[in-house]
């Protein structure tokens, strides 16, 4: 298996979470166990879409209960014999082999997973920035060599990047350290939002110059959150600045 | 079959409540960062090869860059 797998560095590890939650694209090809009309394959793919069921396989990290996954989309590609070859947009925690195995099952013909390629993971894609193993010790050495700055800021990206597809928050400069030692966010702190916020959503809590302070869970709407002025709006889940990057202006309680 | 968007096709629109500055002196803009918190604070978009596991990448992107600590975000079997 190939493909995106984005790769946290050090202080940055705080962010993998969020990038294990974020919707994954593949590319697949799906070995037939028998001959099938395209257009019989085409309508299965077109089944499979929306919100399935499934059972994780046998060898799984999680429990092997039946749960649900969206599958955003699952577009047919091509057909060569037995092989199939499409793409799916699909929730976190989808797995591919066990849906090529469903899809086997629902063209009565079984079918297993073949090859298989991350085309996506959150907002990482194969085409924004993607490097290779070779090109990366490659890069690495050059800007040894070099001390040439630009090197490294063109093969690594900040963290922030992981947090392109959840909503924002943006506050104040005085609301940032209380965040960074573990403060739930309350409504005076906040300077803007961004639409389409509900209650119990994983948010990312931003300075004004577009750092990351941390990732909190709402605890109100956009629109509530733009009506209140006290009370929390969202709860610290994960801090990923450090603490005394911005100054202290909460005063200590006892 | 219902649709469902995928995240990433979501748009959003940032709704101003209150104005104020922010102090130049406190943190940096994420592309202006010194380039040792660039590196501390940062992410590779890595394109896995077939064969070795998503950890032994990891542990390799670790080696490469000799750095002390990493973690991929979602495994992609090995084979």
């Amino acid at each position: 298996m190939t493909g995106v797998l984005p790769i946290a560095l050090a202080e940055a590890t705080k962010i993998v979470q969020a990038i294990l939650l974020s919707g994954k694209e593949y590319v697949c090809v799906m070995r037939l166990h028998a001959e099938m009309p395209e257009d019989r394959v085409r309508s299965v793919l077109n089944e499979f879409c929306g919100t399935i069921y499934q059972r994780p396989p046998v060898r799984a990290s999680v429990k092997r209960r039946l749960r649900t996954r969206n599958i955003y989309y699952n577009t047919f590609l091509e057909i060569n014999g037995r092989n199939v070859l499409f793409k799916v947009g699909c929730e976190a925690g989808t797995y591919i082999r066990k849906l090529c195995y469903d899809i086997g099952e629902a063209l009565s013909c079984s079918a297993h997973m073949q090859e298989l390629r991350r085309t996506r993971a959150g907002p990482f894609t194969e085409n924004t920035n993607s490097i290779t193993l070779h090109e990366l010790s490659y890069l690495y050495s050059q800007w040894q060599e070099t001390n040439d700055e630009t090197i490294p800021k063109k093969f690594i990206q900040p963290m922030e990047k992981t947090l392109e597809n959840l909503p924002k928050i943006y506050i104040r400069d005085s609301a940032v350290d209380a965040i960074c030692h573990g403060a739930n966010l309350a409504a005076p702190g906040v300077l803007s939002v961004e639409t389409d916020i509900k209650p119990n959503q994983m948010t990312a809590v931003f300075t004004q110059k577009t750092e990351a302070v941390a990732l909190a869970k709402s605890l109100a709407s956009t629109e509530e959150i733009l009506d209140m002025d006290h009370g929390l709006v969202a709860k610290t889940e994960r801090v990923l600045m450090h603490r005394g990057v911005y100054p202290k202006m909460w005063r200590g309680g006892l | 079959m219902h649709k469902i968007k995928p995240p990433w096709e979501t748009k959003r629109k940032l709704i101003v409540k209150a104005e104020e500055e922010t102090d130049p002196h406190f943190g940096h803009r994420p592309e202006e960062r010194p380039i040792r918190e660039h590196i501390k604070f940062g992410i590779i978009n890595l394109d896995k090869p077939s064969g070795p596991s998503s950890h032994e990448v990891t542990a390799w992107v670790k080696r490469i860059m000799k750095i002390e600590k990493a973690g991929h975000g979602g495994t992609l079997e090995a084979q």
